[in-house]
């Protein structure tokens, strides 16, 4: 299937060539949605559509109007402000209590470990707006709706899932026999983690730290249930722009969105191939 | 412990056991080492086990719980409910007198609090019409004490004073401490007052704790709520203990049961029918009765259409009948989604896991990345492309597939969520299914076929078999996700194409029904966890991989 061999039939080419069409019709559909924003986001005017003038490459046809949009209003700047600093605030809760939790999974002897696994996943698996309306009803019990510490506590929770499954991943290659030459050296248990472990799993954690960072930097249902306006995210004016008054500042705000993880996969692509060189699983 | 050391100790003991290092029975140390090691592992995973429970699952514990939880009728009315025991609605008669009597003093302590007007909400969605009863009851209940102030007065002026009625009810001491502190005072009843006007004294004793509690006002100074003169009638008329009250007012007191028996009377009951004619209506007093309970069964009932009625268990009507449709809709377009995702996912995955490997991670971007972008640009995107002056219309308009008059309406429907769900979770299909590919040795797909099979023979007894956990990993997962789903419905779903999750975003932060939105939740949930326990079964949570 990968190449023709010599002997195909016309029948075998002509599906050969189909087969590719197929395939490549399908990356189109994935891709293109993503791609067709970008050159949207330079729109002159307020259409969400390519003008003539876009089409002919008339540069009167192109604007950074929607992006000096974005800069220049205060609610976005605002939603900006918070995303960034609910995000990473939250990210760093996941990675540290799932880091931690994942190497004591990874211990042969944890007893109940399949049920434990199942409710540190369950975030993950839990429909966002159960989840939502669950922490709605509670938070507001103790005073924690409508709080910066709820959202960052909301979110680090949806966020741990990533970190668990990430960080377990690298830890099934890791080889208990560095821990043990380690410790006969005699270094102390945490000397031993900081050393030895830790350098070793750190592409893992990183990963799942990003992954944490995009799902809190992205998430907007929890955010709209458990936050209240001093809370407003990026994803929360955008779900707003989008529900209301459709403005093409959106795309100018998906455009640096979609920058933004090109740059985290592109990072955590590069953090998966060393891990897996580092551990001698891959030729890579 | 090497074959040195331990052969410089003592290698059993007299039992015959074997002995570590360090003396000790063999047996018993391995087991403290393993309990070490399992405490240390627990003491890992404690910390976040910990936070997982409170910041997650005890959330989700606090919905399901309200899904049945219904205190607010039992805690707004008390008397009322206790009283509504005695009545049958299959008398289909109202009830009697002594529920109306106890309606009149939760209704007057409810509507002081403002509390009427949640419970009327609240009955109002299983019966229309008890919104306003209530509301408007709130207000008229004030006529009633009204009717008895207004005699007591004419009777002796002093009725007007709040002293007056202080004096009586409050005890010594609170009325020395009120002189001093004013409303810092807490009110204390005087003894032997409740033995001698057990209801007004019930009654005055809610009206001071309410000034003090809630207005911060000192009860001294303030006229008591009109409905302690109807207990007064009513203690009085009763023949109550005047003789045996010995307080301060003793003479008026003395005076009134005296001229009580020439007072006009209403009964409470015409009192309410007079405010509300609804309040002779067995339909009312059924819901009130059927809601009583402290927990109920009515949300669930109602998110599959059933009713609580005061016959039992009823069909909603026929024009409110929509969680089962609203349930079928979204099993069915999750299964559409899912079915649309598997035929587009799984070419790109066979051809991702034989091509080199070079090219195939080079393409896996392509797949990786819609993967990695926000949910909400991506529904951005396709709700800009879908629009009727969208991209793709322009685009059919200009091959001239379409008429530029008629062109094509795709958001907004169930088409629209139906598209853009599939572009949204396809990364979650191909990546399991790509997994599994990656680990078919090709060599049977070839010993297939110099054995004499045909291309498509090869394939579909030999390579599709082995590629179905895949499919089955990668559906489940798409499906879960799917189900669930909230953001890409609202936005280009319109009101063809919305899912159960939207309703219970609509109820909970629009109609207010938390209790509905949190049944309909746990019924979400639990589809959620069975499924969720499938995949375990099938895939194991162990092999997710993410990327």
């Amino acid at each position: 299937m990968v190449t023709l061999p010599p002997y195909a039939t016309t029948g075998q080419r002509i599906w050969f060539y189909a087969f590719r069409v197929i395939c490549g019709l399908i990356f189109f559909f994935l891709i293109a949605p993503i791609v067709v924003i970008m050159p949207l986001s330079f729109n002159a005017e307020n259409f969400f559509t390519f003008t003539p003038e876009m089409l002919s490459f008339d540069p009167d046809g192109y604007s950074l109007k929607h992006y000096r949009d974005f800069f220049g209003t205060s609610d976005w700047q605002q939603a900006l402000r918070n995303s960034v600093s609910i995000a990473p605030v939250a990210t760093l809760l996941s990675v540290s209590f799932g880091t931690l939790a994942a190497i004591g999974l990874s211990s042969e002897h944890v007893p109940f470990r399949r049920a434990i696994m199942a409710v540190l996943i369950s975030p993950m698996i839990v429909p966002l707006i159960i989840s939502a309306a669950g922490m709605y009803f509670f938070y507001s019990r103790i005073g924690l709706q409508g709080t910066y510490f709820g959202v960052v506590l909301a979110h680090a929770a949806l966020g741990i899932p990533f970190v668990i499954i990430t960080v377990t991943a690298t830890l099934v290659g890791f080889d208990r026999s560095l821990t043990r030459a380690s410790a006969s050296l005699g270094a102390d248990p945490v000397r031993t983690f900081f050393k030895v472990q830790m350098p070793l799993i750190l592409p893992g954690v990183i990963s799942g730290a990003l992954f944490a960072f995009i799902t809190s930097f992205d998430e907007v249902v929890v955010v709209l249930f458990v936050g209240s306006a001093g809370q407003k995210t990026l994803p929360w004016q955008m779900f707003i722009g989008l529900r209301e008054q459709i403005s093409p500042t959106i795309l100018a705000v998906a455009t640096m969105l979609v920058i933004i993880s090109i740059a985290l996969l592109t990072t955590v692509e590069i953090l998966r191939r060393r891990s897996e060189r580092l551990r001698g699983m891959s030729p890579g | 412990m090497s074959d040195a050391t331990a052969a410089t100790h003592q290698e059993t003991d007299a039992q015959g056991r074997l002995l570590a290092a360090d003396g000790t029975p063999l047996k018993r140390s391995l087991a403290r080492a393993l309990r070490r090691q399992k405490l240390r592992a627990l003491a890992l995973i404690a910390p976040l086990l910990i936070f997982i429970l409170v910041t997650f699952i005890a959330p989700i514990a606090d919905m399901l719980f309200r899904s049945v939880e219904n205190e607010i009728v039992a805690d707004t009315l008390p008397r009322t409910v206790v009283a509504l025991k005695e009545w049958e609605y299959a008398s289909g008669e109202a009830p009697g007198e002594p529920v109306y009597a106890a309606l009149a003093r939760d209704m007057t302590i409810a509507a002081e609090y403002k509390e009427h007007t949640r419970l009327g909400s609240r009955l109002n969605y299983e019966t229309t019409g008890i919104s306003s009863l209530f509301r408007k009851s709130g207000r008229g209940v004030e006529d009633i004490g009204e009717f008895y102030q207004d005699q007591f007065e004419d009777l002796n002026e002093a009725w007007e004073e709040p002293e007056t009625w202080a004096r009586i009810f409050g005890s010594d001491a609170w009325l020395d401490a009120q002189a001093e502190e004013g409303a810092e005072a807490t009110f204390s009843l005087r003894d032997g007052v409740a033995e001698a006007f057990p209801n007004t004294a019930e009654i005055y004793a809610a009206f001071a704790e309410f000034a003090q509690t809630e207005d911060e006002d000192n009860p001294f100074e303030e006229d008591p709520w009109p409905l302690a003169y109807a207990m007064l009638y009513e203690d009085l008329s009763g023949g109550a203990g005047v003789q045996g009250y010995s307080g301060p007012e003793a003479d008026l007191l003395q005076e009134a049961a005296a001229a009580v028996g020439g007072f006009e009377s209403q009964s409470y009951k015409a009192a309410f029918i007079d405010i509300d004619d609804d309040w002779a209506d067995i339909e009312v007093w059924g819901t009130i009765k059927a809601y009583s309970p402290r927990f109920t069964s009515g949300y669930f009932l109602n998110s599959v259409d059933l009713q609580l009625t005061p016959e039992g268990i009823e069909r909603q009507d026929e024009d409110q009948r929509i969680y089962g449709l609203l349930f079928k809709r979204t099993m069915f377009m999750s299964l559409v989604i899912t079915i649309s995702c598997i035929l587009l996912a799984y070419p790109v995955a066979f051809l991702l896991a034989n091509l080199p490997m070079r090219i195939s991670n080079l393409l896996m971007i392509l797949v990786l990345l819609p993967f990695w972008t926000s949910l909400l640009v991506r529904t951005s995107a396709w709700k800009v492309l879908l629009q009727q002056q969208g991209v793709i219309n322009d685009v059919l308009v200009w091959i001239g597939l379409v008429d530029d008059a008629n062109r094509l309406i795709m958001i907004n429907n169930q088409f629209g969520t139906i598209v853009a769900m599939t572009h949204i979770l396809l990364p979650f299909m191909i990546l399991p299914m790509y997994s599994v590919m990656q680990t078919i040795p090709p060599s049977y797909v070839r010993a297939a076929k110099s054995l004499g099979a045909t291309n498509w023979t090869a394939f579909w007894r030999v390579y599709f078999p082995q590629s179905v956990p895949g499919i089955g990993a990668g559906s489940i997962l798409v499906f879960i996700l799917a189900i669930g789903y909230y953001i890409t419905p609202a936005l280009v779903g319109g009101t063809t194409g919305t899912f159960i999750s939207n309703r219970i975003a609509y109820h909970i932060s629009s109609s207010l029904n938390w209790g509905l939105g949190a049944a309909l939740g746990a019924i979400l949930l639990a589809a959620v966890l069975i499924l969720y326990w499938a995949y375990d079964k099938i895939v194991g949570i162990d092999n997710v991989k993410l990327g």
